[in-house]
C-alpha cells in the first residue's frame, strides 16, 4: 500500500491551491501521473465534482488508445475537458511546425501551454511532474512560481517551508503546482495497482510495430519519418510514459497486468525518461532549458 | 505493509563529503539507475576528473554544475526493506541559508557534517543553530574523513567535546555522533573494521531505526479549516464538510470541539479520509470533517477540543530567519502573514534582537535584519491567530511573511512565548 501520509500531502496541496488560487486547471495528458493526479483531485474535493477544469496539451501526435481513453474518463468522471491544441498554434501562424525523421513537436508545447494559460486566464495549474523524474524537477517548489512570459527562474525559488505555500502573484503571473512532487515511478504504479486505477492500454505489453533508433524502440507512427535504415518490426512492448508520439519511446516487455508492472518497475535498472523519452537526450541540461521557458 | 518514510536533511558543503555521503546511501541502495551513472561518468569524464562526481546526482541546475556548489535545496528518494527516505539535499554556504532552511523545515531529521581534520567550525555552528531553530527532532552529526586522521578516535572525542560546549545553550532533543568515511563507505551502510572502537551503529542503520512516531504533536488537537465543501448539487444538497489537514492531536467521531474564533460549540459528526469514512483523525491526516450543528465556519478557522486552546492573539513573538536579497527586515514594516491556512497583515512592532549565528551573542542593538540574519521580533495582526510554541507544534508555531509588493516569502517564522 502507498503511504498515506503521501497521499494525504497530495490531497492537501490540491486543496490548499483551490483555496488559494481563482482560476486554476489541471493538466491531464492521459499519462499515468495525471491520471493518478486527476483520481486525486476528485477524492479532494468529495462528493462535490471537481472545481476545475482540466486540460489537454495536444500535439496532434497522438497514440489513438490514449484519445480514447481521455475522452471516456471525462466522460466517466463527468469533468470539464479543455484541449489546447499545437495544431491549432502551427495554423495561426504562432509557431512552426517542424519537420524532418528526428523532429518532434514536443518542444513546441510550451507555446500552446502558455497561450492557453493566458486566453482562459488561468493563475495555477496542476502538473504530474515528480521530483524523482528528473534532476532539474528535483530542484523545483511544489508551488512554481512563472513570470508573465511563463518562464521558470531556477535561482530564485521563493523559499518554501513547511506545509506553507505561498501563491501570491501579480496580474499575468501564474503557478505550477506539482501535488505529485514526492512521489516516486513505483509509488505511483502502487498505487494504481492498489485502487485498480484504470490506465490507456498501451502501459501494457501488447503487440506493435516498432523500429530501433538510438537505442530505444519508437512506434511505427505516420507521425514519425524514419531513416532508410530503420526497419520497423513486430515485437511485445508496454509504454513506462506516454506522451507525443515522436518522442516517446517503448520499452520491450512482456507485463501485462498491475503485478507485473509494479515488479518491473521495482527492479528497473534505467530511469523511465532515459528509457523512452527522445528529447531529454539533447543536453546536460535539456529538461532546465525547456522548464525556465515555461515547459510542463 | 505499510513501510515509514524518514525524511532528513543533509546539510554541508561539498568539501565535507556531503555529495559523497549522499550518493553512497544511493548506490548502495540501488537507487542510483544506470543511466544516471552513466551520465554522471561522461560529464565527470569530459570534465578531465578520474572518478565520476557524485555532487553531479543532486546539483541539477546549470549553475551548480558550472560553480561546482549546491544552490538550491534537491530532493531524492530511496528504499531499504525497513523504511522509504527522502533525503532533502541542502546547501552549506551562508548565502543559500535560505534554501536550506527550506529544505530542513519539514524534515524528522538533520545529518550535519563536519570534516574530522578540522572538527567544529563556524559553518557546523551555523548550520546546528538553524536545525535547533527549526525544531528538527534528531540530529546526526556525521564526523567524516575518518580515514584522513588514522581513525582515531581522538578526532571522534574531539569533536563531541567542541559541539556539547557549543550546543548547551540549544533546544537539541536527540543528538547522534557518527565517525564515517564517505570516500571508503565505513560506518555507512556497515560498521566498519577500521573503526573497532567505535561501539554504535552505522549511518544507516540509525535512519532505519532512529524513533520518530512521538515527534508528532499527539496531544494538542487542531484543525485549521482549509477548504469547504459545499456540493450544491440536488443529491448532496445538504453536504457541508470542512476539508483540512490535521495539525495536531486526534479528533474522534462524537468528539465535542470548538471553532475558533467563534467559540461555538459543536460536535464531530463524520470524518473522511482519502478511503472513506474514518473514526479517527490524526496529526498529518487529511480529512473532511462534518459538525452535527450549522455554525458557520470558513477557511482559516480552527476546531480544537473544548479544554486546549491554542493561544488566540494578535501579538506575538518570534524568531525571524530573514530571506529577502532585495530589503531588510525593519521596526515598523508591514507584511502579509502566512499561518496555518490563515492570511492576516501583520506589523513589526520590535525587534529585539539579531543572534551572532556563529556566537549566540543577542545584539540588541541592531536595528534591521539582512539577508540571512537570524533574530527575535514582535508582531502585532490585523486579525487573531490561533499558536502554539513552534518548539510545541511545528504547523501551529510556524508562520512565513511575505512582502506585499514583490509578493516574495522574505522570512520564517517560529513563534516563541514571550519572555522566553
Amino acid at each position: 500500500m502507498v503511504a498515506r501520509p503521501l497521499v494525504d500531502e497530495s490531497i492537501s496541496i490540491i486543496r490548499e491551491a483551490a483555496a488559494q488560487f481563482e482560476r486554476p486547471a489541471l493538466l491531464f495528458s492521459g499519462g499515468k501521473d495525471s491520471v493518478v493526479m486527476l483520481h486525486l483531485a476528485l477524492a479532494a474535493f468529495r462528493p462535490a465534482p471537481l472545481p476545475f477544469p482540466i486540460m489537454h496539451v495536444d500535439t496532434g501526435h497522438n497514440f489513438p488508445e490514449v484519445i480514447e481513453f481521455r475522452d471516456r474518463m471525462v466522460e466517466q468522471f463527468n469533468v470539464q475537458l479543455l484541449v489546447a491544441s499545437v495544431q491549432a498554434s502551427i495554423d495561426s501562424g504562432r509557431v512552426a511546425d517542424v519537420q524532418g525523421p528526428r523532429s518532434s513537436r514536443n518542444v513546441l508545447q510550451t507555446v500552446t501551454l502558455l497561450d492557453a494559460i493566458t486566453e482562459h486566464r488561468f493563475d495555477a495549474v496542476f502538473g504530474g511532474a515528480r521530483r524523482d523524474e528528473e534532476r532539474a524537477r528535483a530542484k523545483e517548489r511544489v508551488f512554481s512560481h512563472r513570470d508573465e512570459f511563463g518562464q521558470w527562474d531556477p535561482k530564485q525559488q521563493r523559499p518554501e517551508l513547511w506545509g506553507l505555500y505561498n501563491g501570491r502573484h501579480r496580474m499575468n503571473e501564474h503557478f505550477r503546482v506539482f501535488p505529485l512532487s514526492n512521489w516516486t515511478e513505483l509509488d505511483i504504479w502502487e498505487f494504481i495497482r492498489e485502487q485498480r486505477i484504470e490506465l490507456p492500454s498501451i502501459y501494457f505489453a501488447h503487440r506493435r510495430e516498432v523500429f530501433r533508433r538510438d537505442g530505444m524502440l519508437m512506434a511505427a507512427t505516420p507521425f514519425v519519418e524514419r531513416l532508410p535504415n530503420e526497419e520497423p518490426f513486430d515485437t511485445t512492448v508496454r509504454f513506462r510514459t506516454v506522451g507525443d508520439a515522436s518522442c516517446t519511446a517503448a520499452i520491450e516487455s512482456t507485463a501485462s497486468n498491475y503485478d507485473e508492472v509494479v515488479a518491473e518497475t521495482a527492479t528497473a535498472r534505467v530511469t523511465e525518461r532515459g528509457a523512452t523519452r527522445a528529447d531529454d537526450r539533447i543536453s546536460e541540461a535539456g529538461m532546465e532549458d525547456r522548464k525556465r521557458q515555461g515547459y510542463f | 505493509m505499510v513501510t515509514t518514510t524518514l525524511k532528513f536533511a543533509t546539510v554541508g558543503s561539498v568539501d565535507d563529503g556531503k555529495s559523497t555521503l549522499i550518493g553512497r546511501l544511493l548506490l548502495d541502495s540501488k537507487a542510483i539507475f544506470d543511466d544516471q551513472l552513466e551520465h554522471i561518468t561522461a560529464v565527470s569524464r569530459r570534465r578531465g576528473d578520474d572518478v565520476a562526481d557524485l555532487a553531479l546526482l543532486t546539483d541539477g541546475l546549470r549553475a551548480e554544475r558550472e560553480q561546482g556548489i549546491t544552490i538550491d535545496v534537491a530532493y531524492r528518494y530511496f528504499a531499504t526493506p525497513r523504511r522509504s527516505f527522502v533525503i532533502a539535499d541542502c546547501p552549506g554556504h551562508i548565502q543559500y541559508t535560505r534554501n536550506m532552511v527550506t529544505g530542513a523545515s519539514n524534515v524528522d531529521l538533520a545529518i550535519v557534517m563536519v570534516d574530522a581534520r578540522h572538527g567544529v567550525v563556524e559553518q557546523t555552528r551555523r548550520h546546528t543553530l538553524l536545525v535547533s531553530l527549526l525544531g528538527v527532532p534528531h540530529l546526526v552529526i556525521c564526523v567524516n574523513k575518518m580515514d584522513l586522521v588514522g581513525n582515531h578516535e581522538a578526532a571522534l572525542k574531539a569533536v563531541i567535546d567542541q559541539f556539547t560546549e557549543f550546543a548547551a545553550k540549544l533546544e537539541l532533543r536527540d543528538v547522534t555522533f557518527i565517525p564515517i568515511s564517505a570516500l571508503n563507505g565505513d560506518n555507512v551502510v556497515d560498521r566498519s573494521p577500521n573503526m573497532p572502537w567505535y561501539q554504535g551503529t552505522s549511518l544507516l542503520r540509525h535512519l532505519e531505526t532512529v524513533y520518530t512516531a512521538s515527534d508528532h504533536n499527539l496531544i494538542d488537537t487542531r484543525f485549521p479549516v482549509q477548504y469547504v465543501i459545499r456540493p450544491r448539487t440536488t443529491e448532496h444538497h445538504d453536504f457541508r464538510g470542512y476539508a483540512g489537514t490535521m495539525a495536531g492531536g486526534s479528533l474522534r467521531v462524537g468528539d465535542d470541539v470548538v471553532v475558533l474564533p467563534s467559540g461555538l460549540p459543536t460536535t464531530i459528526a463524520a470524518i473522511d479520509g482519502f478511503d472513506g469514512p474514518c473514526s479517527e483523525a490524526r496529526s498529518g491526516d487529511a480529512v473532511v470533517v462534518r459538525l452535527s450543528d450549522h455554525v458557520d465556519v470558513s477557511r482559516g478557522d480552527m476546531l480544537v477540543r473544548p479544554n486546549n486552546h491554542p493561544v488566540v492573539t494578535q501579538d506575538l513573538d518570534a524568531m525571524v530567519c530573514w530571506m529577502d536579497d532585495r530589503a531588510t527586515l525593519r521596526p515598523r514594516a508591514m507584511y502579509t502573514l502566512q499561518h496555518t491556512t490563515r492570511t492576516v497583515r501583520a506589523v513589526v512592532t520590535d525587534l529585539r534582537y539579531e543572534l551572532d549565528i556563529s556566537t549566540l551573542h543577542r545584539n540588541t542593538e541592531a536595528t534591521e535584519l539582512g539577508l540571512n540574519a537570524i533574530g527575535r521580533i514582535a508582531l502585532h495582526t490585523t486579525a487573531p491567530l490561533f499558536i502554539d510554541d513552534y518548539h510545541r507544534n511545528r504547523t501551529t508555531g510556524g508562520f512565513i511573511l511575505i512582502d506585499e509588493h514583490t509578493n516574495a516569502t522574505v522570512a520564517a517564522g517560529m513563534i516563541a512565548e514571550r519572555g522566553r
